[in-house]
């Protein structure tokens, strides 16, 4: 058993909401995240899944650094990355790296691919202009693209090869956790499947740990190791994804599954009933997650409802 | 042999580019039958969404249909005058759209925008209306419709905002409706709800459904025939379990396999996805064969 590359303990983050009338009195917190506790292994790729709203996002940005945790603390190699002994940026960088849902609004269109990444090289130190050159050929080539298409700007690109720039980007520091923030849903069916299938060389390549935000069960099916599904902030199972998937035991993850549109069963939709929504201002109910099969937790609360159903 | 309710023949929609012209769809033809739900799919670009416009005789210039007819009740609505087919439309064909937000009036009540079909296409007054829109709401199972009528439509999800498109695009009971991408903007329960309630009331009231959409699955839990269009033709067309089945077409076949199926990874392993760019050799060869099977009639 390999030491956990990223340890995630007990993370919340929450965010005052402004209350009515003009002076905004009853201010409230807002539970995005509610005690989220994981860890993701070398050369993992742990899915987290949810629907809008339930702090998926949130969590990663905390991971990225770009949303300071309220409570809780996230540990890079045993070491915190938050708080007083916290990495800068630019050695945060070197360690994890996102790739965005939409890659045109996430490069910058007025600079040649080039420039988008041979800048964080050289902020981190490699002005040498062949070594810059060379690893910007080798991991265009990598990633599916031409050396030479470097010198073109985002909009002469199309959405895929965009794509493939974007994880370009993620990639050129070496970092060894790179987070997929809905990486495939902006793209069409037949691109999707180009991605995914890169996605996968990659993380074979390169022994990439992926933490992937996604609302397509679909995908993380196929490209996960473990399953995180979150709910109103909190998680509610976790497990393998054959766990997740064969034997679901949360009714929020049956739901999820049930929902998927599946070209394999014609005709048939099911919309499982509402399961009420926990109230997100309410501080959180004490329960934790219980080990129902070796790695794989539910939270207990939905037990509990479950064998009073 | 019943009369299809849409017969859309040889369309051929183009833009002028300097002395010749783009073609945007190439002689596209299919029928919906009363109370039949007909799915489009295909990538973006591949012309289903100015297919349905041009249905609903909203193509904007510099869009222009230079070739084939588009029936419907008898009559070919590329000639029909504008004032006719402004009485056609929101009554005998109804539309839903992809982002409802953008489609809502947001200065306007739900049920005063949902009213508004009941004056413009039955005549009725204002306090006529009122009570039929909140009836529209309760049958789109909107929660306290009573209330609901009176929320603006910032005020509501997007799942409700949906409902409310829903409600008032079968107000007036049409005959068709059409729905483009009506799902593509919300979450996968959300989706499962709107489109059980989109099948469940067409199924209830007959109306005929052209739904439109780029995604596989969705389209194969909503459709009885599925036609897929590429490049502005459609390429292949046949009863939704036969297409799914045994797709004939070679861009068909790469559409399925570049999709991770459900299941597929506990059953066989993780395969590698399909690269439809690996299977067709040359993408402009891809209209140059149809595989259209006719519908079958109903045999009780």
């Amino acid at each position: 058993m390999t030491a956990p590359l990223l340890e995630v303990d007990d993370l919340h983050v929450r965010f005052p909401v402004a209350g009515t009338g003009l002076t905004g009195r009853g201010k409230r917190l807002l539970h995005a995240v509610n005690g989220v506790s994981f860890s993701l292994a070398k050369g993992e790729c742990l899915s987290i899944v949810g629907e809008s709203g339930c702090g998926k996002s949130t969590a990663a940005l905390s991971i990225m650094g770009l949303q300071e945790p309220t409570e809780g603390e996230i540990r890079f190699r045993g070491r915190p990355m938050t708080g007083p002994s916290a990495p800068t940026r630019m050695e945060r960088a070197k360690a994890v790296q996102i790739v965005f849902q939409d890659p045109y609004a996430s490069l910058n269109p007025r600079q040649t691919v080039w420039r988008s990444l041979a800048d964080p090289l050289r902020l981190h130190g490699i002005t040498a202009k062949s070594e810059s050159a060379d690893r910007i050929a080798a991991l265009m080539r990598s990633v599916g693209l031409t050396p030479e298409q470097a010198g073109r700007f985002p909009h002469e690109f199309s959405g895929g090869q965009r794509q493939r720039i974007g994880i370009a980007r993620a990639l050129i520091l070496e970092p060894e956790i790179v987070v997929l923030d809905e990486p495939v849903s902006a793209l069409d069916v037949s691109i999707r499947a180009q991605i995914i299938n890169l996605l996968l060389d990659l993380q074979d390549q390169f022994g990439l740990s992926y933490l992937m935000i996604s609302h397509d069960l679909s995908v993380v099916e196929h490209m996960s190791d473990r399953v995180m599904v979150m709910y109103f902030g909190q998680l509610v199972e976790t497990g393998s994804w054959q766990q997740i998937f064969a034997s679901p035991a949360h009714p929020y993850t049956r739901r999820l599954i049930a929902a998927i549109p599946d070209p394999a069963h014609f005709g048939r939709i099911s919309a499982e009933p509402f399961i009420d929504a926990p109230n997100m201002f309410a501080p959180p109910a004490a329960s934790d997650l219980t080990e129902i099969a070796p790695g794989h937790f539910i939270r207990r609360t939905a037990l509990e409802g479950a064998a009073r159903a | 042999m019943t009369e299809p309710l849409l017969d859309v023949r040889d369309l051929v929609l183009d833009v002028p580019h300097g002395r010749g012209s783009l073609p945007i769809l190439n002689r596209v033809s299919f029928q919906i039958h009363p109370g039949e739900a007909y799915g489009l799919v295909g990538e973006s670009g591949s012309g289903k969404s100015v297919t349905s416009l041009a249905i609903m005789g909203l193509l904007k210039k510099p869009l222009r249909v230079s070739g084939g007819r588009i029936g419907f009740q008898g009559r070919d609505l590329l000639t029909l005058p504008k004032r006719e087919m402004r009485k056609l439309r929101g009554d005998r064909i109804a539309m839903i759209f992809q982002e409802p937000m953008t489609a809502l009036n947001p200065l306007a009540t739900v049920g005063r925008q949902i009213a508004e079909m009941f004056m413009l296409h039955q005549g009725k007054s204002r306090a006529e209306a009122a009570p039929l829109a909140v009836a529209a709401l309760e049958s789109v199972k909107v929660p306290n419709a009573d209330r609901r009528a009176r929320s603006y439509p910032h005020e509501m999800s997007g799942g409700l905002r949906q409902r409310v498109m829903i409600a008032m695009a079968l107000a007036c009971n049409p005959d068709l409706l059409i729905a483009d991408e009506p799902t593509t903007a919300l979450d996968v329960t959300v989706q499962a709800e709107v489109l059980r309630l989109i099948k469940d009331l067409c199924a209830e009231r007959g109306t005929a459904v052209l739904f439109i959409s780029h995604d596989l699955g969705v389209i194969a839990s909503v459709c009885q025939r599925v036609g897929v269009m590429y490049a502005g033709c459609l390429v292949e067309e046949n009863e939704t379990a036969a297409l799914f089945e045994t797709p004939r077409h070679d861009y068909t076949r790469g559409l399925l396999g570049a999709l991770p199926r459900l299941g597929s990874r506990a059953a066989q392993g993780r395969q590698r996805l399909i690269d439809i760019d690996s299977i067709i050799a040359d993408r402009s060869r891809l209209t140059e064969t149809r595989f259209i099977t006719p519908r079958r009639e109903e045999t009780p």
